[in-house]
């Protein structure tokens, strides 16, 4: 059973239980159960090929063979289609970063449609990062990586969703990008935004998050909290085969 | 050099009818992902249903260039209905199947009740007679058909390019599991998709009619050509569609100037030198069909 760290949550706004899945014979996710609660950001840890890109494709619906349950503020959408899953509030920025080829930078911006109260219209945007401003007529693949990193979280900001799934936003980035991820992610925090991110870079995860999910072989074996993670890291690097 | 400026006429209206058969596969490829073997008897139909319309109730070639692509493009969304839609996450071999199944279904049905012969359909008398240009006279129902299959091509473009539909057919075609998950409701727009790209292809048909005989067998012949076209331009790619069309026509009847045998050969040609080059297609990009 995953230990649980002691800080009472609020509500939360994601809910994931008895979640399994497969990808034919192999078996993805076994029963993992987690949550993450109001303005919480929560990192998921684990090894390549542990189950993490799996998870949040099953939470934004991307993944037939899953099953549990999910809910998000209390609603369960295990059922929804996924495009109905992003209009109910979640926000997805996929590992590839999912920049539109065929699309503009503000095509690419403007894509998705806005699902609540945004804090981020795209003159805050391009306020923000005056690039996308700059390139907004570009085809969005021309911006360089980090760039496309920004548009995608951007575009996910934009939407108002109040849950935002990051699969590695921080991969193949220069540190001076890395932080900028870190201060959006925490600018987004503030404004009472839920994440829940994948994350490999260890020191990016706790610097941004309150809690970590330990997952191995499609299951979670321990929940941490931030101290222990600082604490511990050395023992998890080497579990990370980092 | 007056058989040089025909020909070059002559390879526009061709490409004319290869662009607009072309532009309505990749549509529906982008967005579907099935390649419609039934576009060149739904093609015919277009003509079929000029003809009819002419016959039967007296209506002539401007109606039925309004009338007769909604009519067929309807039909279309009722077989995308019924039967396209059980394609979807099938192995590609169904999607032949089913859609030359119907090819062959919809020309026998025709020839059944028509024949194989061939029925004439006049140009409306507008656009009767033809234009001397210089050295050379062209028939004027043709300039027509070229002038006005780049209007559509055109109007298609825009709507693909600069609005906020295009931008989700768009978005769909590159990468349509990340659009739905940006919260855009992709199956919704198939329907409406594979309607219009049938309705495309009636509207080559309609344009047709004045200039070759309604037949049921007259898309089988195009429709080979408007598949060398998509690859050529890049599957599902729209602009590769239109501007390899154009070229594909121009090319053949240029090469036809040496040796008429060229003219069939040009486009096979063409596309294996493509596919050896860019196997993407000149306006496909391979990340985009990933």
């Amino acid at each position: 059973m995953p230990r649980t760290s002691g800080k009472p949550t609020p509500s939360p706004a994601l809910e994931v239980d008895g979640l399994s899945a497969r990808y034919g014979e192999a078996q993805a996710l076994r029963e993992v159960t987690l949550h993450v609660a109001q303005g919480e950001l929560v990192t998921l840890v684990g090894r390549n090929g542990a189950g993490k890109t799996t998870l949040l494709r099953c939470v934004m619906g991307l993944h037939r063979e899953s099953s549990g349950s999910i809910r998000l503020n209390g609603r369960e959408i295990s059922g929804l289609a996924a495009h109905e899953r992003a209009r109910a509030g979640l926000g997805y920025v996929p590992d590839d970063r999912g920049i539109f080829a065929t699309l503009a930078v503000e095509e690419n911006l403007t894509l998705p449609p806005i699902v609540a109260n945004t804090r981020w219209p795209l003159a805050r945007i391009y306020e923000t990062f005056p690039v996308l401003r700059e390139r907004r007529a570009h085809a969005g693949t021309k911006l360089s990586g980090g760039e496309q990193q920004m548009l995608s979280i951007a575009r996910a900001l934009r939407t108002g969703a109040g849950v935002l799934l990051l699969d590695e936003p921080t991969e193949g980035l220069a540190p001076v990008l890395v932080q900028r991820v870190a201060a959006m992610l925490q600018e987004a925090k503030r404004e009472g935004t839920t994440v829940l991110l994948v994350e490999q870079n260890l020191r990016f995860a706790t610097t941004v998050a309150d809690r970590h999910y330990l997952l191995a072989q499609g299951q979670i074996v321990e929940a941490l909290a931030n101290q222990e993670v600082i604490a511990r890291e050395s023992e998890l690097l080497r579990h990370l085969g980092v | 050099m007056e058989y040089v400026a025909l020909q070059l006429f002559n390879g526009l209206v061709n490409g004319a009818f290869y662009a607009l058969l072309s532009l309505g596969l990749a549509v529906i490829f982008g967005v579907l992902r099935v390649v419609n073997f039934a576009h060149g008897a739904l093609y015919m139909l277009g003509a079929f249903a000029a003809y009819l319309l002419l016959q039967d109730f007296g209506v002539g070639f401007w109606v039925a260039l309004i009338v007769a692509p909604i009519g067929i493009g309807i039909a279309g969304m009722v077989l995308e209905r019924l039967l396209i839609r059980r394609l979807y996450g099938l192995d590609p071999l169904y999607n032949f199947l089913l859609t030359f199944g119907l090819t062959l279904m919809i020309q026998d049905g025709v020839r059944l009740r028509y024949g194989l012969q061939g029925q004439p359909y006049p140009a409306p008398a507008e656009l009767a007679g033809s234009v001397s240009a210089g050295l050379v006279a062209y028939p004027t129902y043709r300039l027509f058909v070229i002038a006005f299959s780049i209007v559509v091509c055109v109007a298609v473009w825009y709507v693909i390019e600069r609005t906020r539909l295009g931008m989700i057919v768009r978005a769909a075609t590159e990468r349509p599991e990340l659009t739905r998950a940006l919260g855009i409701n992709v199956d919704r727009w198939v329907t409406p998709v594979f309607g219009f790209g049938v309705a495309l292809a009636a509207l080559g048909g309609v344009l047709a009619a004045p200039m070759r005989n309604v037949s049921p067998l007259m898309g089988s012949e195009l429709i080979i050509f408007a598949f060398a076209v998509v690859v050529i331009g890049g599957m599902g790619s729209i602009a590769g569609a239109v501007v390899a069309g154009f070229l594909v026509g121009v090319l053949a009847s240029l090469a036809a100037i040496f040796n008429p045998a060229l003219e069939n050969v040009i486009a096979f040609a063409l596309m294996a030198v493509v596919l050896l080059v860019r196997p993407a297609g000149l306006f496909g990009s391979l990340e985009a069909r990933s």
